[in-house]
């Protein structure tokens, strides 16, 4: 039996958010406004004297992003945290590194923790390779002589001797990950915190990290990772905690937690409602989202290949007719996004079993975090078969690394917009056709 | 937990063959995380994260001149045309005396010198934890370390511009005395001076973001509030010894005066009190300033 490392009790971290309230009607006089401004202007004079924390509109609602939450974890295991989007994950990854604070609770660590919330984290574009390593290094907390020593290695590893005197502004997307990646793969600390920082780079390059994060475990160090790649838990952890609106649903194995997960995605997912439009001669029955390798998923990254999976009951399709099979996509608002049938495809479907499976693989969706209603259709012989009329489910989209640029995150700090888009950034004139 | 037993019986086999130095070896005091909870060896873990210090000054220092055409010379060319100005305007044009023999662009030079330190260091500091923010939202380190490094950058431009003045007292063929060899301890104190009020404001800049208009403003206003462009003595002259006192509550004057009496020598006489007072309103900042930030940088992170 060997000792805890970490010991998390009752841990709660609260955060407040403001709205604008719901009764400001949208049409005000300029005597209104000029009104409110003088209050929000007086309310915020008083925050800033109270040293209270501003927040833009005005109802204000507590939001606890981790509540309750308590675990242990001992010397050399290796922990997986799963769960959707805004269960809490990185801000319990983030307590523990100390780099927030909790509202409520304790948690004790008994050993140097290094965490790896972003791959690159202070990488200075000005700076070269070289720079950027001793950089990068000393953030993460190696000291100099420790850099020194793992240098080469580190650069062997990224894969980019030529370059290491070019400024980093210079590298491809591709180079600045590997680089960034291989500084904190070489990071040697007790306990390792990693958040979801294996979702970048190319596939031949995720398998080198891979292999690395399993040498970090089997050295009996201990690792908490976040993931959403379910493959990668099931690899590499020996025990998962799945975390669901800021609570511990499951605290136990890999298979325990991971099966909670997907049951309670499922349960989520699939046909609802009855309220159905069609003569009925092929029925949807159940609907989920697979990867590339066929596996389950409760969420997509943005731009990665997935498959949609739409499994359907014959009652009377026969295998000369003709199938068209389309989905929309819908904002939660109800606005439909994206719209494909096979026929757009040029394709024709048909359908001689009872039971079966349409699968629609999508090289990628383009769009931020959210989640996507999904709004199939069957069509037979051109006449309406099937269209539940409130969809079949949805697709979670989650932003990791949608650039390949190494950060987790899509920066809507410009601003928002539906849809993402991949491009390439120059500067110059193109000569003048004469 | 049910599955604990389960999990025990897996894990056991790795920690037991994990052997050398990799394993977890002699048991330390753990680290315990609680709300409102400040740590014990604060100064500690400072002084371990010193090569993060310097990494972060080198880092600031490098990319500093980078992209521009005539790089350093910034450096020697700012505090120097400022200098010029000053010359004409004060020593000039408003015909103020200097004491003694000085030259009146060595009188203006030597209070330039600290100046310059202070306010690069001030509007670095106050800025550093905003332009640091993908840092302060990933990463644990003593968050007084940001704010402090940003400093190194003014002291390399404060070197640079002491070498101008030493040009400058050859060229005069002005001798310092003996006191120039107390000028370390002044510039530590201008350290102290700007670090303080720097803590505070970048502290309350993280969740305030006014602060950051309020800085620019403050120095061209110190500026000339300070006693760069003339000598502190002719406000004394004017106001009397209590309304000096006064003045000297601005703690730029005594650093200023403390300046000019290392390098220029015995007529730019201290006055005492006031500097009592400069170096107490000084102190009292820094223990601000300290305080503050302590206290608020637990929730950095979530308000970057």
């Amino acid at each position: 039996m060997s000792a805890p490392v970490i010991t998390v009790e009752n841990l709660g971290k609260r955060y407040l958010v403001g709205h604008q309230s719901a009764q400001r009607e949208r049409y005000s006089t300029l005597r209104d406004v000029l009104m409110r401004n003088a209050r929000d202007l007086w309310r915020k004079t008083a925050d800033v004297f109270c040293g209270r924390q501003i927040i833009q509109g005005d109802e204000v609602e507590e939001f606890w992003a981790l509540r309750d939450v308590s675990f242990e974890v001992r010397w050399g295991e290796v922990v997986g945290i799963i769960g959707r989007n805004g269960a809490g994950k990185t801000t319990l990854l983030k307590i523990l590194s100390r780099i927030t604070e909790p509202t409520v609770g304790r948690v004790t660590l008994w050993g140097r923790v290094a965490s790896l919330l972003e791959v690159g984290t202070g990488f200075h574009p000005e700076l070269t390779g070289r720079e950027n390593i001793y950089l990068n290094g000393a953030i993460l907390g190696m000291t100099r002589a420790e850099i020194r020593r793992k240098f080469d290695e580190i650069v062997a590893f990224a894969g980019v001797e030529k370059f290491l005197d070019t400024p980093v502004k210079r590298y491809s997307s591709g180079m600045y990950v590997r680089l960034a990646f291989a500084v904190a793969a070489h990071l040697e600390p007790e306990i390792l915190v990693v958040d979801e920082v294996l979702a970048v780079g190319d596939a031949e390059f995720q398998k080198r990290c891979l292999g690395k994060m399993q040498d970090v475990a089997g050295h009996g160090r201990t690792v908490l990772v976040v993931s959403h790649n379910m493959a990668l838990v099931r690899h590499i952890c020996t025990r998962a905690i799945y975390l669901d609106l800021g609570r511990v649903v499951v605290d136990g194995t890999v298979e325990q937690a991971l099966g909670e997960y997907l049951r309670m995605a499922e349960a989520r997912n699939g046909l609802k409602s009855e309220r159905r439009q069609g003569d009925g001669r092929l029925r949807f029955t159940d609907f989920w989202v697979e990867n590339d390798r066929g596996e389950r998923v409760g969420y997509v990254a943005s731009g990665e290949p997935c498959v949609l999976v739409f499994s359907y009951r014959n009652f009377g399709c026969r295998a000369q007719d003709k199938v068209d099979v389309g989905f929309g996509l819908h904002l939660p608002s109800g606005e439909r996004l994206l719209l494909l049938y096979a026929s757009h495809m040029g394709q024709t479907l048909s359908v001689a079993r009872e039971h079966g499976q349409f699968r629609c693989r999508l090289p990628g969706l383009p769009l931020p975090t959210g989640r996507y209603g999904i709004f199939p259709r069957i069509e037979i012989n051109g006449v309406e078969a099937d269209f539940p009329l409130d969809g079949v489910g949805w697709i979670d989209v989650e932003e990791l690394d949608f650039y390949g640029t190494g950060r987790r995150m899509v920066d809507h700090s410009h601003g928002f917009a539906p849809y993402l888009i991949k491009g390439e950034w120059s500067e110059g004139t193109i000569a003048q056709p004469t | 937990m049910n599955g604990d037993s389960l999990i025990q019986d897996r894990i056991a086999p790795a920690v037991t063959t994990s052997g050398g130095p990799s394993s977890p070896g002699p048991r330390r005091a753990p680290l315990i995380i609680e709300p409102g909870r400040t740590e014990k060896n604060y100064w500690r873990d400072l002084w371990r994260y010193r090569e993060l210090f310097q990494v972060l000054a080198w880092r600031d220092l490098s990319v500093r001149y980078k992209q521009t055409v005539i790089g350093i010379a910034w450096a020697v060319l700012r505090p120097f045309l400022t200098m010029v100005i000053f010359t004409v305007i004060f020593g000039k044009v408003a015909n103020l005396p200097a004491p003694g023999n000085v030259p009146y662009p060595l009188l203006v030079f030597a209070g330039m010198l600290p100046w310059q330190f202070f306010a690069t260091s001030l509007s670095e500091a106050s800025n550093s934890l905003i332009s640091n923010a993908n840092l302060i939202s990933k990463v644990y380190f003593p968050r007084l370390i940001v704010p402090a490094a940003t400093v190194v950058v003014g002291l390399v431009d404060f070197l640079i511009s002491a070498a101008i003045l030493a040009a400058m007292m050859l060229w005069y063929q002005f001798a310092p005395g003996w006191g120039v060899l107390l000028l370390p301890c002044f510039i530590l104190l201008t350290f102290f001076a700007s670090l303080g009020p720097g803590l505070w404001i970048t502290a309350l800049n993280v969740k305030y973001r006014d602060f950051r208009y309020v800085i620019p403003f403050l120095i061209q206003f110190g500026l000339y509030v300070s006693p760069v462009g003339f000598s502190s003595a002719v406000v004394r002259e004017k106001f009397g010894d209590g309304l000096f006192m006064l003045y000297s509550l601005n703690p730029m004057v005594g650093v200023i005066d403390g300046f000019r009496w290392c390098l220029l020598g015995g007529e730019c006489a201290i006055w005492w009190p006031g500097f009592a007072a400069s170096i107490g309103v000084t102190a009292f900042f820094l223990w601000l300033g300290i305080r503050q930030f302590r206290k608020l940088e637990r929730t950095f992170a979530d308000f970057i």
